[in-house]
């Protein structure tokens, strides 16, 4: 297929699932009947969707000897069960 | 009121408030704060009263208290009240016990640590911290974190049954009182006040725990430190440790610590670098703060013949986890700065 431009030959590419023509001299872009509407489809859905989670908080930084932790799962499921249940530790806070 | 303690506390706590300070409550009844060797609280209405450890130096306490009253330290630490005696802040009693006189202040509620003013606190500290030392009434005497932790040692090896001693008998487990000598053994000797601290140019509080905060004007004015028994010189990281332990041997919630590590950094607290990794610098505090909690326990569940609970637990297994700390971290000598 020749550019209907400047008649250099066209190559075909594939974006997304869209078959599209590309001159090689003028870069002018040919595309297929309802191609156009393919690829807006494809720019609204990239555009809705949701932003990525933020990445879970890291576990602060802890010594070497420091209690091993869930860590890399993250503290948010331990909040409670990881102090909550060392009901001693509430006297050890308040006390020299 | 039974003793002739309790009895002197509670005639201080009752004196007349200083002239310009508002009325006094209508005369209350005396309530017994606190009664500890180390330390009793009398409260009565507005005031409170403390007899001292006594076996503390009340030249130095004097200093302190100086301190607390001095208007660089306004809105960071509770200003004592004038004793009504020839000492001014302090008075003695015949045995040469020291007695001090404070505004009464909420403490904070014992039942929700998460709800407690971790954010204050370490406000409060960082604006401790940056107070210059140079400006206030000398000399400043050292902060006594470490030779408390000497002291928590002294107490354990003073427990009932020597930790050698036959297995079958009431006293501390031998495992334990083992681990917690042992990680003794493993810090440099400033933090076993043995030798100066190698940063001594901070003013710390010297004891912080959540019992240390109280808001003044009771019950909903601003949060102030309290106790000044062992404020004094050095670094400002040991203010930071016992939080810094506790987070260190999963007690305390790791979201609790970031945030008291935020708000001490966003303050301009200087005892961590702003940024990053903070345990080069709280590594030996921390260390030293968690072999201190765990010495007192060991000591007092063998005093009381009971098995350690979990949390004290906890920390006599962070005892036993520690390795010699790496070799930067126990500077040879002290560094003025």
């Amino acid at each position: 297929m020749q550019c209907p431009k400047c008649h250099a030959p066209m190559h075909t590419y594939n974006r997304n699932g869209v078959q599209i023509e590309q001159c090689a001299g003028c870069r002018g872009i040919f595309l297929d009947y309802g191609e156009l509407e393919a690829l807006s489809r494809l720019e609204s859905q990239w555009m809705q969707q949701p932003p990525p989670p933020p990445a879970p908080q890291a576990y602060p930084a802890a010594p070497a000897w420091g209690a091993p932790h869930q860590g890399h799962h993250g503290h948010h499921q331990s909040h409670h069960g990881h102090h909550g249940h060392h009901r001693s530790f509430g006297h050890m806070l308040f006390s020299s | 009121m039974t003793t002739p303690l309790l009895g002197r506390l509670a005639a201080l706590a009752a004196a007349p408030a200083p002239p310009g300070s508002p009325a006094g409550a209508p005369d209350t009844a005396p309530e017994v704060l606190a009664d500890r060797p180390d330390g009793t609280v009398v409260r009565r209405g507005r005031t409170v009263a403390k007899a001292h450890a006594p076996d503390g130096d009340p030249h130095e306490l004097a200093a302190r208290l100086r301190i607390a009253a001095h208007p660089l330290l306004h809105g960071i630490l509770l200003p004592p009240l004038p004793v009504t005696a020839p000492d001014g802040l302090l008075a003695l009693t015949g045995d040469g016990r020291a007695l001090t006189r404070w505004p009464y202040g909420s403490p904070v509620p014992p039942d929700d640590p998460d709800a407690a003013p971790w954010e204050d606190a370490a406000r409060l500290l960082a604006r401790l911290h940056t107070t210059d030392p140079g400006q206030l009434p000398g000399p400043v005497p050292p902060m006594r974190g470490p030779a408390k932790a000497a002291r928590a040692l002294a107490r354990l090896r003073a427990a009932p049954v020597p930790a050698d001693g036959p297995r079958a008998a009431p006293g501390p487990p031998p495992a334990a009182a083992a681990a917690v000598e042992r990680a003794w053994s493993l810090l440099p000797p400033w933090a076993r006040g043995e030798a100066p601290p190698p940063r001594a140019a901070t003013l710390c509080h010297g004891d912080l725990h959540l019992g240390q905060l109280v808001r003044h004007p009771a019950p909903d004015g601003r949060w102030l430190l309290i106790d000044i028994d062992d404020l004094g010189l050095g670094d400002g990281a040991w203010d930071l440790a016992r939080p810094a332990a506790w987070f260190a041997t999963g007690l305390l919630d790791p979201g609790i610590w970031t945030r008291f590590l935020a708000a001490y950094r966003a303050a301009g607290g200087p005892a961590v670098r702003p940024a990053g990794d903070p345990w080069p610098d709280l590594e030996i505090p921390a260390r030293a703060l968690t072999v201190q909690t765990a010495a007192l326990a060991v000591a007092k569940a063998a005093g009381a013949a009971r098995r350690l609970d979990e949390a004290e637990q906890a920390m006599v297994d962070a005892c036993a986890r520690m390795v010699p700390p790496p070799r930067q971290l126990a500077p040879a000598g002290p560094v003025v700065g």
